[in-house]
């Protein structure tokens, strides 16, 4: 993994949101929410910081963020795609969905493209099993996404044409 | 307190309520299997997750099988623990472990004391119905362990030790599912981390997936170089418990036949790290001395109490955590390292070679003196002072590879002079009783006195911390002992807090002090183990007839030919170290 | 307060808001100015209306008026014709499937009309967003009846009369549980409500979430009354945003309202609400996982006991209930007990709400007392298959649960029930399979979350699952042996018997009940090597019949890795061994010349 060294506003930024919680070790959980919201996902000196801001052990961290699948070490795309894998999503086609996906984007599950604008993810149930197969762009929804409209779906954000759904 | 009825394999019991069924069902002598549950009784340590669900049984009128472990015993609780239904998920549940596990046993580490292997033997295993996929993981190596995780069960135990015990918080379960594991942050290295070596992670491994670095090679290419004089010194601890591996009692002192062992190796002199243990009372009661006089006299800058050094996984401990307590431990070196210093000084002198044609082997309980002797301010001219140091369980190996029946060795005495030592030496090896062994000296020395008894029974036990107050001649000296790195962090935290009432108090990582080394023969969880040999180490003592340091003649002689007086400056050089903010 | 003439209610549940109800309810608050009625008319953005499958929906009042299928450009039309000149739009309403006339009131809808609404009587009626909606329809008269005219014993009495049992899966009576933790003796203890919801296919607390946010805060509050907790806190996922914002506000609002907070309503109970956030492990369901986890810890569960309700989180003495189960306290209290345990069957009392989803025509959100049977549910509520398909299964209680079969189609529904035909109750996801799911894959993708969601604590779940998986993978690529099945038998029965939490010893549930209630199908897969419902890939096989093929060479040039060949105008063939069996070809084929086996 390289190295990235951190700018001193940063762990400024990481440590206040620690201090935020009190410096208690039990808010954990919360502390890397916050964080990993301002700074969208959570690389090893991150989480050296966190460690240090609620004074506990760095692999305590490293344990709690591979244990939770919300929570990402590798940054995501500028459009993060999930697809839903819920059982009615799947049952109605999502399979195919992702696999699509991967075909036009050519990455892998949790991997981003190379030019750093889309990341696939596949996510349990957005409750909107109404509207399956779902894939979410950001906030943004698509209900019943057939195989055919991914190639639509991606085109629509490589032109840069939606620039709401910038959200981390 | 109240006792409940149940039956264990149709046999009617009475037992304390709040018991687990597994205690319960040792108490009639049947013997549950266990994998990841680990219970040290007096030394406050339990492993209880729960997790590898071996222990299993069957109760009656219970929807699924419980764990023993963990399940408390209740009035009228009827228990099977061999119904076909809890044999057939048992082996289940090996096979299972063992399908994600690497088949290399032969040539395995830890074969033949392996917990998993005793428990696939005892449990029948003899086909895999489950084969799949295994997981793999990168082996890691280090100064002192190696970690090799593929082999990792997901017991826990090490976990628990790390961090609760311990306190040192490397190691965590990390991932989830079968991808889980336990592991130091970002997989790194362990030498990359804030390890402390001590081992007790080593101790309590149920596999092969940590073990300690192998040096008998290193060793043996030694014995078998005719240009080098090779010479080992052996460290008290592990006299008490060298015979476990050959499957002597708990607790048996081989002193005699491990000096016998030694030589039959072929060493070219057999010395003791009791010698240097003996020194370094000298050293420290004399640091101690120092300070205490000036700390009386009003002298602000003195900082007390005084902490002991000997332990090298304390020393990085603190170097890692309390960095800005530095001054306050001793500067003394440990046993081990002051032993190399001066036979790689004094001694090689007498025999008129080169420090780099002397080879100092040293048979230590302990994993973190493998790294101690690497570290860098213990070279000369890249020339350490410790060339290579073995484990208890390394030496067993070589005895066993050299084809020495120990059990039948006859008994043999040290060689002079770095083989000479008191009692009060020989008691290191046991938690308290290098500041029992420092209060011998420092007695007689502040007070002039010869002390009226020799046995600080106060300063003995097993408990976590422990503290005493030793009359000086109307000088009440208040003395605190901790071992495991727990119970030091929580002396160190008062200190830091200005809390801390005591003028003198020594740290040793281990549960139980060097006796419970990560380097000695495995204890399988059996507290009893750590207890005998505690027992025998004090045992030793009394047989010495010298037990005060400074009473060791060839002490007094190393002082009159070579050093001159504790704390001169060739001592200073010599047996005194500084430390390093590892932050 | 104004009065408006007329309300707009649009559903502002996450699926709806998906199909752009929010640009929806701004295009009718244009046209409602643009005509000058700003002060008659009023939109309201309310929670899920539970019909799904036909949103974004917009329901008119007072006239109760239906609209489904609703687009951004229907706004002008609903304006202009339903609301100024008083002519619904009928386009936009609802068809009845079988007699194909437009129903214009919700209650006239098969969908609504088995359906009793207690734990979901907010959702769509509401602007959760809006304490005062909520107090209009009897919000908050619970609490204060509790505090001010009941006894915390009388409460538990009443929650235990009424039956109530926990919904979140387990079934566990939710009065004894309060009266537990009431029982042990500390002077911090907690309220918590698991809002984890994370069966793939349930969204029932997620809906409540959106649309009745304060029927829980309720709730909570009622419980921290019984029990004397001071303290409730919201354990919810982080993949909930908009269910975490309206939690949030009317979580605000009630503070402001001193409704919760300190010294409520001046009897001196004080309680306060936080929120701590899942971040995405499914285990943390489980109420020992999901207290380590707000301990900020890996969420592994613990041994049980000590249960929660004697050393919870923090180690004091904690209540856990689920959304759902929150929700049906306060209708509990204002209209008895009696009342409650009237509805449903013997040991299951009240409704339940299941997230119906799958291959069945209305997917959505019901609510049917317990003891309605799968049939009324699947065919009268969920409108039957979709495409004219046939019905194969239905799966209930999630990773947990199983599949049943037709022949269980007219078990009533309730805890004892299900868990007898082989599945579990659950959280409430009911997902419908049709002839062409195949059981085998359905099984493998359950395990595959198990496999996914293991904490890895236990041995049974970390890696007996995966090699449950393993099997399951090696029937549906072919290579299945007859021996496997009864190994998945073998296996999956040790892992019930021996994991340590209640995900381990559900997980093989899936399993068990597609082999026993499909055995056959398995048998299909592992002795003739077919998949009867053609879904498992490496058992198709794609052919050309020669005598059909008119050489036309469109197969050959569809044919992503090359596998067809052949001369034009001659028959072609498939080269087997390169075959993916995509079926591009057999789609293509113009001449039916392809056949599949």
């Amino acid at each position: 993994m390289p190295k990235i060294k951190l700018a001193e506003n940063t762990i400024q930024l990481i440590l206040n949101i620690c201090t935020e919680f009190e410096n208690k070790e039990s808010e954990l959980i919360n502390v890397l929410h916050k964080v990993q919201n301002k700074l969208g996902y959570l690389p090893a000196e991150v989480q050296e910081v966190i460690a240090k801001g609620l004074n506990c052990s760095v692999a305590k961290v490293y344990g709690v963020v591979t244990f939770y699948s919300f929570f990402t070490m590798i940054p995501q795309g500028e459009f993060p795609i999930s697809i839903c894998m819920g059982t009615a999503c799947y049952v109605r086609g999502a399979e195919q969905v992702l696999a699509e996906f991967k075909r036009q984007l050519q990455v892998e599950v949790g991997e981003s493209t190379e030019d750093g604008k889309f990341s696939i993810n596949c996510l349990r149930c957005v409750g909107a099993c109404g509207l399956a197969p779902v894939v979410t762009v950001g906030e943004k929804v698509f209900g019943r996404v057939a195989p055919s409209e991914v190639k639509k779906i991606i085109a629509e954000y490589r032109e840069g044409c939606r620039d709401d759904s910038k959200t981390a | 307190m109240d006792t409940v009825n149940l039956t264990i394999d149709n046999k009617p019991v009475v037992v304390k309520e709040g018991i687990t069924i597994l205690e319960a069902a040792s108490g009639i002598g049947i013997d549950i299997p266990t994998l990841c549950h680990m219970k040290l009784d007096d030394l406050n340590i339990e492993n209880k997750p729960g997790g590898c669900r071996i222990c299993v049984v069957e109760v009656n009128g219970r929807r699924n099988l419980a764990p023993a472990c963990c399940t408390n015993v209740h009035d009228g609780m009827e228990i099977n623990t061999h119904s076909m239904r809890v044999i057939n998920a048992r082996r289940t549940v090996m096979e299972l472990i063992l399908s994600d596990h690497p088949f290399d046993c032969l040539i395995c580490a830890k074969s033949g004391n392996c917990d998993l292997q005793d428990m696939a033997h005892k449990l029948g295993i003899r086909e895999i119905r489950y084969k799949g996929e295994q997981s793999t993981y990168r082996e890691d190596t280090s100064p002192a362990i190696n970690r090799e995780i593929d082999k990792c069960i997901m017991c826990r135990r090490c976990e628990t030790m790390c961090n609760e015990v311990q306190t040192v918080g490397v190691l965590s379960a990390i991932n989830r599912g079968f991808e889980s594991v336990v592991s130091p942050a970002f997989e790194m290295n362990l030498d990359h981390s804030v390890c402390t070596y001590c081992g007790q992670c080593v101790a309590v491994c149920p596999t092969g997936a940590l073990t300690e670095v192998d040096e008998t090679g290193k060793v043996i290419r030694a014995l078998s170089d005719p240009s080098k004089t090779v010479i080992v010194q052996t460290a008290p601890a592990v006299r008490a418990a060298l015979g476990e591996e050959f499957d002597m009692e708990a607790g048996t002192l081989v002193t005699g036949k491990l000096v016998a062992a030694l030589r039959r190796l072929g060493f070219d002199h057999i010395f003791d790290t009791d010698f240097a243990a003996d020194l370094t009372i000298m050293e420290e009661g004399t640091e101690l001395l120092n300070r205490l006089g000036k700390h009386l006299a009003g002298d602000k800058d003195v900082k007390l109490p005084i902490l002991t050094s000997c332990c090298p996984a304390w020393v990085k401990f603190f170097e890692h955590q309390f960095p800005e307590m530095m001054d306050i431990p001793s500067t003394a070196r440990s046993p081990q390292q002051m032993f190399g210093a001066i036979a790689k000084t004094y001694f090689a002198d007498k025999l008129g070679i080169k420090r780099e044609d002397l080879v100092v082997v040293s048979i230590m309980p302990c994993v973190a003196k493998k790294y101690e002797c690497g570290r860098d301010e213990f070279k000369t001219n890249d020339n350490p002072d410790v060339d290579h140091a073995i484990t208890t369980r390394e030496l067993a190996a070589l005895i066993k590879l050299s084809n020495i029946d120990f059990k039948s060795l006859p008994n043999e005495d040290f060689d002079n002079p770095l083989g000479e030592s008191t009692g009060a030496a020989v008691i290191f090896g046991t938690t308290g009783g290098v500041i029992e062994a420092a209060v011998r000296t420092a007695y007689e020395v502040h007070t002039k006195k010869e002390l009226p008894r020799l046995d600080f029974e106060e300063l003995r036990g097993m408990e976590g911390i422990r503290e005493a107050t030793i009359d000086f001649d109307g000088l009440p000296i208040k003395i605190g002992i901790a071992h495991g790195l727990g119970n030091a962090r929580k002396l160190l935290e008062d200190i830091q807090a200005g809390k801390s009432k005591f003028h003198a108090i020594e740290i040793m990582s281990c549960p139980g002090g060097c006796i419970g080394g990560g380097g000695q023969p495995y204890h399988h969880g059996n507290v009893e183990v750590l207890k005998k040999r505690q027992v025998a180490i004090y045992q030793e003592d009394k047989n010495k007839a010298i037990r005060k340091s400074h009473e060791n003649p060839h002490i007094v002689k190393l002082y009159e030919e070579f050093l001159g007086e504790p704390m001169s400056e060739k001592a200073h050089h010599l047996l005194h170290t500084s430390y390093f903010d590892r932050t | 307060m104004t009065e408006y003439r007329m309300h707009l209610l649009i559903c502002g549940g996450t699926g709806c808001k998906a199909s752009e109800s929010d640009e929806i309810k701004n295009r009718l608050n244009k046209f409602i100015s643009d005509s000058g009625l700003q002060n008659d008319v009023q939109v309201v953005a309310t929670g899920c209306f539970g019909f799904c499958e036909k949103g974004p929906i917009v329901k008119v009042l007072p006239d109760n008026t239906f609209y489904v299928e609703v687009k951004p450009g229907d706004a002008e039309e609903i304006i202009k014709e339903h609301v100024v000149k008083g002519r619904p739009v009928k386009r936009l309403l609802y068809t009845d499937p079988t007699t194909a006339k437009h129903i214009s009131d919700s209650k006239g809808m098969d969908f609504y009309k088995k359906q009793i609404r207690i734990a979901l009587k907010n959702c769509g009626f509401i602007n959760p967003e809006n304490i005062d909606e909520y107090i209009a329809r009897n919000g908050y008269e619970a609490m204060g009846k509790c505090l001010t005219e009941m006894s915390p014993e009388d409460v538990i009495k009443e929650v235990k009369d009424s039956g109530l049992r926990g919904r979140g899966g387990g079934g566990f009576p939710t009065g004894l549980k309060w009266e537990i933790t009431r029982n042990v003796e500390n002077e911090q203890k907690y309220v918590v409500c698991n809002a984890d919801e994370g069966d793939p296919g349930a969204f029932m607390d997620r809906s409540i979430l959106e649309g009745d946010p304060h029927s829980v805060i309720e709730a909570m509050a009622i419980c921290g009354y019984c029990i004397g907790a001071d303290k409730g806190l919201v354990y919810i996922r982080a993949e909930y945003p908009l269910a975490i914002q309206r939690l949030k506000i009317a979580i605000k609002q009630a503070e402001e309202y001193g409704l919760i907070g300190d010294n409520i309503l001046g009897t001196g109970f004080n309680f306060n609400l936080e929120l701590r956030y899942g971040a995405g492990a499914f285990v943390c369901g489980e109420e020992t996982a999901l207290i380590h986890s707000m301990e900020g810890l890996r969420g592994e569960p613990t041994f049980k006991p000590p249960f929660p309700s004697v050393s919870g989180y923090m180690g004091k003495p904690t209540n856990v209930n689920n959304v759902e189960t929150f929700a049906n306290i306060p209708v509990i209290i204002n209209k008895g007990a009696t009342w409650f345990s009237n509805i449903g069957s013997d040991k299951s009392k009240g409704t339940k709400v299941f997230a119906l989803a799958g291959k069945i025509n209305n997917v959505g959100l019901i609510e049917v007392p317990m003891g309605t049977t799968l049939r009324e549910v699947i065919y009268d509520i969920g409108g039957g298959i979709k495409d004219g398909k046939a019905f194969k299964a239905v799966q209930t209680g999630g990773p947990s649960g199983g599949c049943l079969t037709k022949d269980m189609l007219d078990i009533p529904i309730d805890y004892d029930n299900l868990l007898a035909s082989g599945s579990m109750m659950g959280s409430g996801g009911m997902i419908v399979m049709d002839e062409d799911d195949c059981m085998v894959s359905i099984a493998k993708f359950y395990l595959e979350f198990t496999l996914e969601e293991s904490c890895g604590k236990c041995t049974p779940c970390r890696v007996g699952n995966k090699r449950l998986h393993e099997i399951l993978e090696k029937i549906t690529e072919g290579k299945g042996e007859e021996e496997d099945i009864e190994r998945l038998n073998e296996l999956s029965m040790v892992i019930k018997d021996t994991a340590l939490c209640g995900l381990g010893q559900t997980s093989p549930n899936p399993v068990l009940s597609t082999i026993l209630n499909f055995g056959e199908e398995y048998k299909a897969h592992v002795i003739d090597g077919k998949c009867p419902a053609g879904q498992c890939k490496s058992l198709l096989r794609y052919d050309i019949v020669e005598d059909v093929c008119t050489g036309c060479t469109l197969c050959f040039r569809n044919c992503p890795v090359g596998a067809i060949s052949g001369e034009r105008r001659k028959p072609h063939y498939i080269d087997q061994s390169l075959c993916i069996k995509c079926g591009v070809c057999f789609d293509k084929c113009k001449f039916n010349a392809i056949t599949l086996t």
